[in-house]
């Protein structure tokens, strides 16, 4: 891109860009500035004299020593910890093979099947609890971690089918047919060839299941009851608001500190997450 | 070493009938092209040979054995693809040990087969590149590597060739001819491109909608063609294709038509005589038709006029009209015309061929 002159710049690059980033990051900066700023600025009206909406002169950690001495909050980072990662594994797992035959074999009624599972994507949560809400309590398992290990896939696999699926058909088939004549069996081929090609796909289809379970919701409220099994967004919602007090400072020292884990992440994987958005193979 | 048969081999998709009733026999050691336009069903018979494909009947023999049920791992054959499928997330080198890996070679012996390809093709120093950072050509080579260091019974291409560029392909193409000399391993190769099958092929194989029209050397099927299709599609330029009538006139044979008046040589009367008063097509290759001189008998040649001159240096193409046929004759270069002038052309009666009409067959 040849840019002549500098105004162009600013007026179509540099200033909406500007405007944009603001406007993403903003809600962050909120949440880290009100988990720092001790509860006598929290509870000043902004029309008072001294009042600082934008930043804080005296920052205080107090919150977060409340939050990790007087909640729960270690023990429900242990517990999404736990879910997502055994959930996105299976889901990843499921949603591997499945993408692979969805996307390779020719068998009667493959077309539809794809389609059905994406329709089960569709099912919003909000109404798929109530019957899954039945199952969980025949199997026993409500208010255990394994309530949501075993939901958390009713809309994972869907997901990691199709994503997955996606990236598998960008990948040349003859690769495949190359590693077979090459001494490979069908499934030697997937694993050896595919899967390590489809590396950028299962790691951001890895990484978007981990954040769905991660941020998930509905499921672990309903399906959770005790205080120590719950999930970060669920724990901090319910423990850190009662009746129409809302402890502000610790319900954002908690949300900074349940997003950790997710920056660090994805900014592990920010290139390959990328490159499985956007990018296919070239042999 | 193996020889390969088909036997009436067939293949369906649904409906569509890719392969029709193909039977063929490559001997041990030879280099078999198949040619054809696109859609002919070259790929579809290719990939039932390597096992990728299902056969709908039919049986398939490599060397002695059937193989109609045997997966692609198992007949020894190695394949080069139209677009390399080189592994991506492979170096050079593991592309082409990976063959040799799946079948436990011991590691010594992989470095050393790997080596001697490398050297053979050229490509020591590539090694450890990743496929993306080789050119088309280097591509090329790296895929015939990883095909020649497993030592199969069979080599098969699927248009190696065809995404390199003009000149890279005329010289991969004799390095390929080469190779085979040297390794001795028979080959069945697809192409599209007809020079291609002339030049690479000990034998061509002409296929047309799925059905197998002639196989022979090169210079079988441009001398012999067995239908017009093949006499159409052997040849670059193409054949001359004129509908004349047969009519028997003062002891010989004619071919007739509105612009001119030729007389039938003798090698072709039998043939045509039960033809007299009927259409038939006559094909005259381009290097048959030359300028008259004094001494051309006329019974032998006709009128023209030149439409287009296309000078290729070593020889010129003229593009001419007889009455409503078009031409191509390809006239040696220190020939001097004129656009638009009127020639008299010679034929050189020993070339000529003749067609039937409707069936298309040779006579
Ligand atoms: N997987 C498929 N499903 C259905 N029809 C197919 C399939 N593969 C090939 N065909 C059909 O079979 C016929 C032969 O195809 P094939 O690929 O063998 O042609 P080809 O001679 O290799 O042509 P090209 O020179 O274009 O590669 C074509 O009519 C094609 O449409
Ligand atoms: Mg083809």
């Amino acid at each position: 891109m040849v840019i002549e002159h500098k105004w162009k710049k600013w007026v179509y690059f540099i200033i909406p860009m500007a405007g944009f980033i603001i406007f993403t990051l903003f809600p962050f900066y909120w949440m880290a500035v009100t988990s720092f700023r001790p509860d006598g600025e929290l509870y000043r009206s902004w029309r008072a004299a001294n009042a600082t909406p934008f930043w804080t002169l005296s920052p205080t950690t107090e919150h977060f020593r409340d939050l990790l001495t007087n909640t729960a909050f270690l023990q429900w980072l242990m517990n999404t910890m736990f879910v997502a990662l055994v959930a996105t594994a299976i889901s990843l797992v499921c949603g591997l093979f499945a993408g692979y035959a969805l996307s390779r074999l020719k068998f009667r009624g493959s077309e539809f099947l794809g389609t059905a599972i994406f329709i089960t994507y569709l099912v919003p949560q909000t109404l798929l609890f109530i019957p899954l809400a039945d199952i969980i309590r025949n199997m026993q398992i409500g208010n255990t971690p394994w309530a949501l290990i075993l939901t958390y896939p009713t809309f994972l696999i869907p997901f990691c089918t199709w994503l997955l699926m996606g990236y598998f058909k960008t990948i040349p088939k003859e690769l495949e047919e190359c590693a077979r004549i090459d001494g490979a069996t069908r499934f030697g081929a997937m694993v050896r060839i595919v899967f390590p090609i489809a590396i950028p796909g299962i790691l951001s289809a890895g990484i978007f299941a981990f954040t769905l379970s991660w941020n998930e919701f509905i499921y672990a409220l309903v399906f959770l009851s005790s205080v120590e099994e719950k999930t970060v967004p669920v724990g901090v919602v319910s423990e850190l608001i009662r009746g129409d007090i809302f402890f502000w400072g610790q319900l954002m020292a908690g949300a900074l500190l349940g997003s950790v884990p997710m920056a660090i992440v994805y900014s592990f994987f920010v290139e390959y997450y990328v490159a499985g958005l956007t990018g296919s193979v070239k042999g | 070493m193996a020889e390969v048969v088909l036997k009436s081999v067939n293949k369906m998709y649904g409906n569509v009938q890719a392969v029709k009733d193909v039977d063929l026999h490559v001997r041990d050691k030879e280099f078999m092209v198949f040619v054809g336009p696109s859609g002919c069903g070259k790929t579809t018979t290719l990939r039932m040979i390597a096992g990728l494909e299902e056969i709908t009947s039919g049986d398939i023999y490599i060397g002695e054995r059937l193989v109609n049920e045997l997966p692609p791992m198992d007949r020894d054959i190695a394949m080069v693809f139209q677009n390399y499928a080189l592994y991506p997330h492979k170096s050079v080198y593991d592309n082409m040990a990976f063959g040799l890996r799946m079948r436990k070679f011991p590691k010594p012996e992989i470095e050393k087969r790997v080596k001697d390809a490398a050297d053979i093709l050229d490509i020591e120093m590539l090694l450890h590149r990743k496929p993306r950072q080789l050119s088309g050509g280097q591509r090329q080579r790296v895929a015939l590597g990883r095909a020649i260091v497993r030592h199969p019974q069979l080599f098969l291409f699927d248009e190696p060739l065809s995404n390199l560029d003009a000149k890279l392909r005329v010289q991969m193409r004799v390095e390929l001819k080469r190779l085979h000399e040297r390794l001795e391993t028979t080959a069945v190769y697809v192409t599209h491109d007809q020079v291609e099958a002339m030049t690479l092929g000990d034998r061509v194989v002409v296929m047309k909608d799925g059905l197998v029209q002639q196989v022979g050397e090169p210079l079988e099927l441009y001398n012999q063609p067995k239908n017009k299709f093949v006499a159409g599609f052997i040849g670059s330029p193409a054949m001359n294709f004129v509908e004349i009538s047969i009519a028997a006139e003062s002891g010989g044979l004619w071919a007739n038509n509105a612009a001119f008046q030729i007389k039938v040589p003798p090698a072709k009367l039998e043939a045509l005589r039960p033809k007299v008063g009927k259409q038939v097509t006559l094909g005259i290759r381009p290097e048959a038709l030359q300028i008259a001189n004094g001494s051309t008998p006329v019974e032998s040649s006709f009128q023209a006029s030149v439409e287009v001159i296309e000078p290729l240096g070593s020889e010129i193409l003229l593009n001419v009209r007889c009455g409503t046929n078009d031409m191509v004759a390809r006239v040696d270069p220190s020939i001097r015309v004129k656009l638009h002038e009127n020639i008299r052309l010679a034929l050189d009666p020993a070339r000529l061929q003749f067609f039937d009409s409707d069936c298309e067959l040779a006579l």
